[in-house]
């Protein structure tokens, strides 16, 4: 008994300050409609900012003064994010400013590695609250009950500004209706600002004050990136309370699986965020998000046609100049080639669901990383030849495509994204700690292709064919009837429906397809590499594929491709510099500023404008 | 004659608001019949119900003696039913005539189909179906640079490829020019006429109502309360009451056409 209370303390404990940075995100959310992937990195920030404080700012006053300092020095950062990064980009389509926002992830962590070091830091013990309460026999840190009793004032604190202030009644109009407060006379983009700062500052404050339990390190960022967006899904993003009662969920949740079910915990908090979401599409507490809610801002997405003969030509003259890399190129490039053809491929399966179908997933390294281990399981316990793993890898990605996308499509927007981002992780989770099986961290190693194909100069042309042909072929499903169905269910679900166009069944299918496609590319990329490990299948993987097609242009039929050319290759190029992330973090916000109608739109323009290509009939 | 489309006790809730209350009526084959009332008089409620994107809260919809309450909207197209939205609803990355293309290829039943090019199926279809309604120069243009009449007129385009039985149109003419709704309407009123379609509308304008109905329909704050032929509406007095009370004339000018619209989406 007296266990279970201590457990149930320290969730609760525990739930302080994700209930600070998840409530951070869901306001942003809810009055911006930015999916703010850097909040993760704000609340890195908040603990290292409030562990260099709590170095000058002495005794009890200095502790708590530190915290609040932190809050609002990352608050003011956030501000000059917002300011540099995110208004320039608002007038972009639809959910390309997450791209931004990943730059500044990358950014964030580089600097804070310049500033602090890379070793992590203890977080000092609050003055005063150094000792242990003993509830029932069981010892309970005094700054947990802290944390404990804490949390509410800040929960109401912050819902008596949103409900009863001016700038509160401000936000919650926003939240409902943007347009409105604009018609108001209120300056938007200041409330934009304004609460940007209010939401980094709560992210900072919960890095800060969970210093003591948990101190300071570089993988924070990433660390509770999921579990926030998990508890903001679950509670129904926007929603304050919903977010508190997530948080507590969740954090109790987690306490109680590390003693009763280890091997669990990674998975656990998925399981139940997909059981609520099967129930309740929109989270606990959300509403349903109105269709074209987002406002498709930006031009018109153009009609599609089959490239011209120029074009042709043109794509027919690289394709040759891909072929003689082996007669001209050494064995580095051969390899380099290889990845940047499979990656493509990858960004290209993405880019065939997102692009045509709509369909927002922060979760697609789920098949690539599935269609690899699908592979290598089979060579490491059946001895399948490389040809068979081949084709087994894409049905088994797009079996689990099947799957995943029946449970996903139940919702849209933001939580379908949350939704394939869950099942990413609970695939990855599964991977990582049935290690007996997978090789957990370990990864599973010594898959080679036959000797036929294990010359890089014969891996290669086999790569380029795979991958060229499947890029052509996502490309031919674009124009075929499918792909025109898909893009009818997502310019106007009620007109498809009103035309005989199942609209759910028709995205399952291209998820799945696209699925498959992206299974096509894991398979070939664990017999290039030999080994696969589960980073295959993280999030960091999901995220890339996600940035390629936004930075090679969504609205364009070969942005996934181009994007992912262009991004690993100069990734390659970067990462033998020490500090990489920054410079691509850099460039990833300046493309997204000065282009953002990614890369093939703006060549695209450009091609228009010196004659190259012939302009779209119509212009508004 | 028979009836195409029977509605028995037809209602929906939206919590108090009865936003249609227990409306009976049956369309014969062949017949141009509209639906008219007051704004919020629950016209597109009823639209919605009776295409499968809203759920009555009680009642029956017949098609030719079968019962359709209940079948999602694509199952109700696919048995002969067509309509057009009081807001447009097209896809706007498409040109104008693969919008209608795009209904003959899910009328064919190749919407899974990833062999063909589908811009060049049914085109020649589609180009007649485009000349029907008078936008064959516009084929090519690409839909979301189109004026709003264009669009409706396109929707029509649309809705017709299938060959329906039954066209069902909310406020076909909304946001056009005078001259273009009388074409509209006279169009359709051809189109009922020589390929035996039967046609329930709505309209505001009263002329263009009077001008073309076969029989006219009032609905008021989700009552039926009156249905008779257009000359038993015009002289109705519980109806002139209605629309004279409601600020409303029988003169296309005053009328509320041009209001802000509002739609409530399927579900
Ligand atoms: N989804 C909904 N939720 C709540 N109330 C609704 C909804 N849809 C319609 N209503 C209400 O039902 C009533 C009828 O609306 P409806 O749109 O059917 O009217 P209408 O006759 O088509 O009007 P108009 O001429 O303006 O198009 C109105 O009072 C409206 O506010
Ligand atoms: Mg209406």
């Amino acid at each position: 008994m007296g266990l279970f209370l201590a457990q149930l303390l320290t969730g609760l404990a525990n739930a302080g300050a994700l209930f600070m940075v998840a409530s951070g995100l869901s306001l942003i959310f809810g009055v911006t409609r930015i999916v703010n992937f850097a909040h993760g990195s704000f609340y890195m920030l908040g603990a290292y900012v409030g562990y260099t404080l709590m170095q000058v700012l002495p005794g009890m006053v200095g502790f708590w003064g530190a915290i609040l300092l932190a809050g609002i020095i990352v608050g003011l950062i956030g501000v000059i994010v917002e300011i540099c990064v995110l208004r320039p980009v608002y007038s972009a389509p639809e959910l390309f400013q997450l791209v931004a926002t990943f730059g500044v992830i990358l950014v964030i962590q580089d600097l804070t590695l310049m500033i602090w070091g890379a070793e992590d830091l203890l977080g000092p013990r609050a003055p005063g609250l150094k000792g242990v309460v003993r509830i029932l026999d069981e010892p309970v840190p005094q700054y947990d009950l802290a944390l404990i009793a804490i949390t509410p004032f800040v929960a109401f604190a912050l819902w008596y500004l949103i409900s009863k202030t001016r700038v509160g009644i401000l936000v919650r109009a926003a939240t409902q209706d943007r347009e409105m407060v604009g018609a108001l006379g209120v300056n938007q983009s200041w409330l934009f600002t304004g609460v940007f700062f209010l939401g980094c500052a709560l992210a900072g404050l919960g890095g800060a004050v969970q210093l003591p339990k948990g101190g300071a390190d570089l993988l924070m960022d990433f660390n509770i990136l999921t579990s926030v967006f998990v508890v903001v899904v679950i509670g129904g993003m926007g929603s304050l309370p919903g977010a508190y009662l997530a948080a507590v969920i969740i954090s109790v949740l987690n306490v109680f699986g590390v003693s009763y079910m280890p091997q669990s915990t990674l998975v656990l908090m998925f399981v139940v965020m997909v059981v609520v979401l099967i129930f309740r599409p929109f989270g606990l507490f959300g509403k349903e998000e109105v269709a074209g809610e987002h406002g498709q801002v930006g031009e018109p997405e153009r009609p599609i046609k089959p490239a011209g003969l120029r074009v042709r030509m043109l794509v027919l003259a690289g394709l040759v100049l891909l072929g003689l890399i082996p007669v001209l190129g050494s064995n580095f490039a051969e390899v380099l080639a290889t990845d940047i053809l499979i990656f493509c491929l990858f960004a290209a399966s993405l880019h065939f669901m997102l692009g045509q179908g709509g369909l927002v997933s922060f979760g697609h390294a789920a098949f690539f990383g599935g269609g690899a281990y699908v592979a290598a399981l089979l060579v490491t316990y059946a001895d399948t030849p490389m040809e068979l793993a081949m084709v087994l890898a894409p049905l088994g990605a797009g079996l689990a495509a099947v799957v995943i996308g029946w449970v996903c499509l139940r919702s849209t927007g933001v939580y379908f994204a949350m939704l394939t981002l869950a099942f990413a992780q609970l695939l990855w989770s599964l991977v990582f700690q049935w290690g007996d099986i997978t090789g957990g961290d370990d990864g599973l190693v010594n898959i080679w292709p036959s000797a036929w194909a294990s010359s890089n100069t014969v891996f290669f042309y086999l790569a380029l064919v795979i991958c060229v042909g499947g890029i052509l072929l996502l490309r031919h499903a674009a124009h075929s009837p499918f792909g025109y169905a898909l893009r009818a269910a997502r310019d106007s679900a009620r007109q498809a429906e009103a035309m005989g166009i199942h609209t759910k069944r028709i995205q399952w299918v291209a998820f799945a397809f696209a699925g498959a496609m992206a299974g096509i590319a894991g398979g070939l990329f664990v017999f290039s590499k030999g080994s696969v490990f589960p980073n295959e299948l993280e999030i960091a993987r999901s995220f890339d594929a996600l940035i390629v097609v936004f930075l090679g242009g969504v609205k364009t039929l070969s942005g996934g491709w181009v994007g992912g050319a262009s991004f690993e290759a100069v990734k390659d190029y970067l990462t033998r510099f020490e500090y990489w992330r920054l410079a691509l973090g850099l460039l990833i916000i300046g493309v997204v500023i000065l282009a953002p109608e990614g890369i093939v739109g703006s060549l695209r323009k450009l091609g228009e404008r010196i004659g190259f290509l012939n302009a779209a009939e119509d212009k508004r | 004659m028979s009836a195409v489309l029977t509605v028995e006790h037809l209602s929906r809730a939206f919590g108090a608001i009865k936003a249609v209350d227990d409306v009976s009526f049956s369309l014969e084959q062949g017949e141009l019949l509209a639906l008219i009332g007051p704004n919020g008089a629950g016209k597109s409620t009823c639209f919605n119900m009776l295409m499968g994107q809203l759920k009555p809260t009680g009642g029956l919809v017949r098609l030719n003696g079968e019962k359709i309450t209940g079948l999602a909207p694509r199952q109700i197209w696919r048995k002969g039913v067509g309509r057009t939205f009081q807001i447009t609803a097209t896809y706007s990355s498409m040109t104008v005539v693969e919008n209608v293309q795009m209904s003959l290829i899910s009328h064919h039943r190749r919407i899974y189909s990833m062999l063909p090019y589908a811009h060049r199926l049914y085109r020649a279809r589609a180009l007649a179906l485009l000349d029907t309604v008078g936008m064959a120069d516009q084929a090519d243009r690409h839909c979301a640079v189109l004026a709003y009449g264009d669009l409706k007129r396109l929707e029509l385009a649309v809705a017709l490829a299938h060959e329906p039985k039954l066209l069902l149109m909310d406020e076909p003419t909304a946001g056009m020019a005078p001259r273009e709704r009388i074409a509209l309407m006279q169009l359709t009123a051809d189109i009922v006429r020589d390929q035996g379609v039967s046609c329930l509308f709505t309209e505001h304008d009263m002329d263009v109502v009077f001008a073309h109905a076969h029989r006219i329909m009032v609905l008021n704050r989700g009552q039926l309360i009156a249905n008779g032929t257009v000359d038993e509406i015009r002289n109705n007095p519980q109806v002139q009451e209605v629309y004279l009370g409601g600020g409303m004339l029988f003169n296309p000018a005053d009328g509320p056409a041009g209001t802000p619209e509002r739609e409530t989406g399927h579900a």
